[in-house]
């Protein structure tokens, strides 16, 4: 019988039926980081149990890093003290740690796949949400919470219930200047902020069988955002191609066997799937959230709502509270918003073509008086290539900081923050209150080109126009 | 290891109102600076609780009439955002018992079960009219029926329900899966080496 992809990963990791009807579910690969995980290493210890395969789990930090500070101790003392439990952790568990000195280190979600150690027909946990950005390789990944983390720890399996799977086709081209971001911040803005409660996303269409894997994960990882718990995409020569050399990829005869055994975990033509929804690619336009929340997005050229014109009263509430908080005026244009500052960065689009694109089109350009404009690199080797290529100079020319790699402004768990009520232009992925670190910080969710369009112009601005962008 | 069953969960509840109230609300990232989760407990609902400089704000939770509450009531997608443990372990840490709202995240929902927190989806009518009777009387006994999937409260009833799995799990103390996956263990073992990329 014809199978989705989804179905077929979960059979092959299924263990057993538990007594509530959940699933005892094989975790291939497990990874952590510093912020979920010290607490499950101590729920561990209380219940003297050992970690059961620890050669599959592997360890970065990212959240806490200062990005503008490399070497340690770190001025914040409770983030050295997160970072030295990581690292006791992982030696006395014999756990590889990509720590800073390896040059290997970066947001989790970026090491993973860099390193080939996201492989497709596998399953991934991690105690942080994104981790659905590695079904970008067809693997079927969650985000955990910390108990679920010793859980994994303590038996490399976890319990979970099935997931529907809703296959979305976003079908044609994109037009020009419109960017992976832009396609799920469209697809939340469409299907709502839970609309994939239950359910894994399938990503398909021309749109995705042309996207790089870079693309696909930025589309993957904010599956989360859009309420479902895991997103995929089916794995193919694309996935295949930037797999091939990597550290943990399989090598020699061992790379053809594997790639055979990949392709089968693809979704069969003619599977079932629990829901299908078609996007039109041509329909998608350069988005920006003007909320607080990723669905509330709009195209560019479009007005913020007004909650006057709202057909439900929900509706006309949660506006009112989002345009309260975010002290932008209704009906107003989001075009020539002022904002104070730029983030390009995060495990959304902190990936080497996203630093390529933007310095493509800033070369040469300033970013405005007023704005503070910063560039963090998700890893370590995104940091070194963009080196390597000059990206760093470009964009450090255009008045941009070059940091170190991290999450930085994603969520503020380092000193990078928002301070008091500042706009910020952020490639990000949430737009929460208060998530860039200042209760009443503000953040707008767009591409980083858009975000570049804005740390140039000084205001929200459609990155077509300000770079000509054609092609 | 026994666990307790969880049959209902009985205090007095207290209404934070909204939809999409998201895990960063619940507990901001910076207080997610730590390696226990003890002591959370006081910065639940901190950014929305406290001024800059630490003095209160209006919040349900910051109203002497509902304090000792143990059930918390909320509207639409209540937890939605990041996956952070640390935000149901707040809510536990604070006293909760029980949460009730319209809709729960995903990740929140199987977190809280794990710990042992129930959450009941009950319809927004009836979350309205039970934060009514506790708004009339702050000290009324609320029973959060986990096996029955109901609340009750001075003498009325509405239909709250607790998912089937995880209903079943609190109500016969498996709610925690540690036990019951340790002794899968020699099941996990054959199948990871059946497993090509972990056999290896
Ligand atoms: S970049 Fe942001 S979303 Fe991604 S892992 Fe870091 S904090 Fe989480």
């Amino acid at each position: 019988m014809a199978k989705s992809l989804f179905e077929k990963v979960w059979a092959a990791h299924a263990v057993r039926t538990l007594a509530n009807g959940q699933t005892q579910l094989l975790i291939g690969t497990h990874l952590i980081h510093e912020v979920t995980s010290p607490q499950a290493f101590g729920m561990l210890r209380d219940l003297g149990l050992k970690v059961a395969m620890p050669h599959r789990t592997f360890a970065t930090v990212d959240h806490i890093v200062p990005t503008d500070q490399l070497v340690e101790p770190y001025r914040d003392p409770l983030a050295q003290a997160m970072m030295e439990e990581l690292r006791r952790n992982c030696a006395q568990s014999g756990i590889t740690f990509f720590d800073r000195a390896t040059g290997k280190q970066g947001i989790v979600h970026i090491v993973g796949p860099e390193q080939g150690i996201t492989q497709p027909g596998t399953t991934i946990a991690c105690g942080d949400s994104h981790t659905s950005t590695h079904g970008a390789f067809g693997a079927v990944a969650f985000g955990i919470g910390t108990t679920q983390i010793r859980d994994v720890l303590a038996t490399q399996t976890m319990a979970l219930g099935k997931l529907k799977v809703r296959r979305i086709n976003v079908r044609g081209r994109l037009r020009p200047g419109v960017y992976a971001k832009d396609v799920i911040l469209h697809i939340i803005r469409v299907l709502g902020v839970n609309g994939g409660t239950g359910y894994a996303y399938e990503y398909g269409g021309e749109v995705f069988d042309r996207f790089s894997m870079e693309e696909r994960m930025t589309v993957c990882n904010m599956s989360i955002e859009g309420g479902a718990r895991a997103g995929y995409v089916n794995p193919d020569q694309t996935t295949f191609d930037y797999l091939k050399g990597r550290p943990y990829s399989p090598q020699g005869a061992a790379w053809d066997a594997a790639v055979e055994r990949w392709r089968g975990f693809a979704s069969d033509p003619g599977c079932h799937y629990d829901d299908v929804v078609n996007i039109e690619a041509a329909d998608i336009a350069p988005t920006v959230t003007w909320g607080i929340n990723p669905g509330q997005g709009i195209a560019i050229t479009e007005s913020i709502p007004d909650p006057a014109r709202a057909t439900a009263a929900d509706e006309r509430a949660s506006i009112e509270e989002a345009l309260a908080y975010m002290k932008l005026r209704p009906g107003a244009a989001i075009k020539g918003t002022r904002i104070d500052v730029a983030f390009i960065g995060s495990c959304t689009n902190g990936r080497l073509s996203d630093f390529r694109e933007v310095a493509r089109h800033v070369r040469g350009r300033r970013v405005a008086a007023g704005v503070k404009a910063i560039a963090v690199p998700g890893s370590q080797i995104v940091a070194l290539q963009c080196e390597k290529e000059g990206i760093d100079q470009v964009l450090r020319d255009a008045g941009f900081e070059w940091r170190g790699a991290g999450c930085s402004m994603c969520l503020a768990m380092n000193p990078d923050k928002l301070i008091g009520d500042q706009l910020c232009a952020s490639s990000s992925n949430r737009n929460f209150k208060g998530r860039q670190g200042s209760p009443t910080g503000r953040t707008l969710l767009m591409s980083p080109l858009m975000v570049a369009a804005a740390a140039v112009t000084g205001s929200v601005a459609d990155a077509r126009e300000v770079f000509a962008v054609n092609s | 290891m026994a666990l307790e069953k969880i049959t209902a969960v009985t205090g007095r509840a207290v209404c934070v109102p909204g939809n999409d109230i998201d895990t960063d609300r619940i507990i901001p990232a910076r207080f997610m600076k730590c390696v226990t989760f003890d002591g959370l407990g006081e910065f639940l609902f901190h950014d929305v609780r406290k001024n800059a400089d630490g003095s209160d704000q209006p919040h349900p939770l910051n109203d002497p009439r509902f304090r000792g509450a143990t059930i918390l009531l909320s509207g639409a997608n209540f937890g939605c955002g990041s996956s952070r443990e640390h935000a149901p372990q707040a809510i536990q840490k604070h006293g909760f018992r029980a949460v009730v709202a319209e809709s729960f995240a995903e990740i929140f929902f199987g977190n809280c079960t794990t710990l042992g927190i129930p959450c009941a989806a009950a319809a927004r009518a009836d979350i309205a009219r039970l934060t009514a009777a506790i708004e009339a009387d702050p000290g009324l006994e609320v029973t959060v029926d986990v096996a029955a999937g109901a609340i009750r409260f001075g003498g009325q009833s509405i239909p709250a329900e607790v998912r089937p799995a995880a209903r079943d799990a609190l109500i016969h103390g498996r709610w925690d899966a540690i036990g019951e996956l340790l002794d899968g263990l020699p099941a996990v073992q054959a199948l990871a080496a059946r497993t090509p990329y972990l056999a290896a």
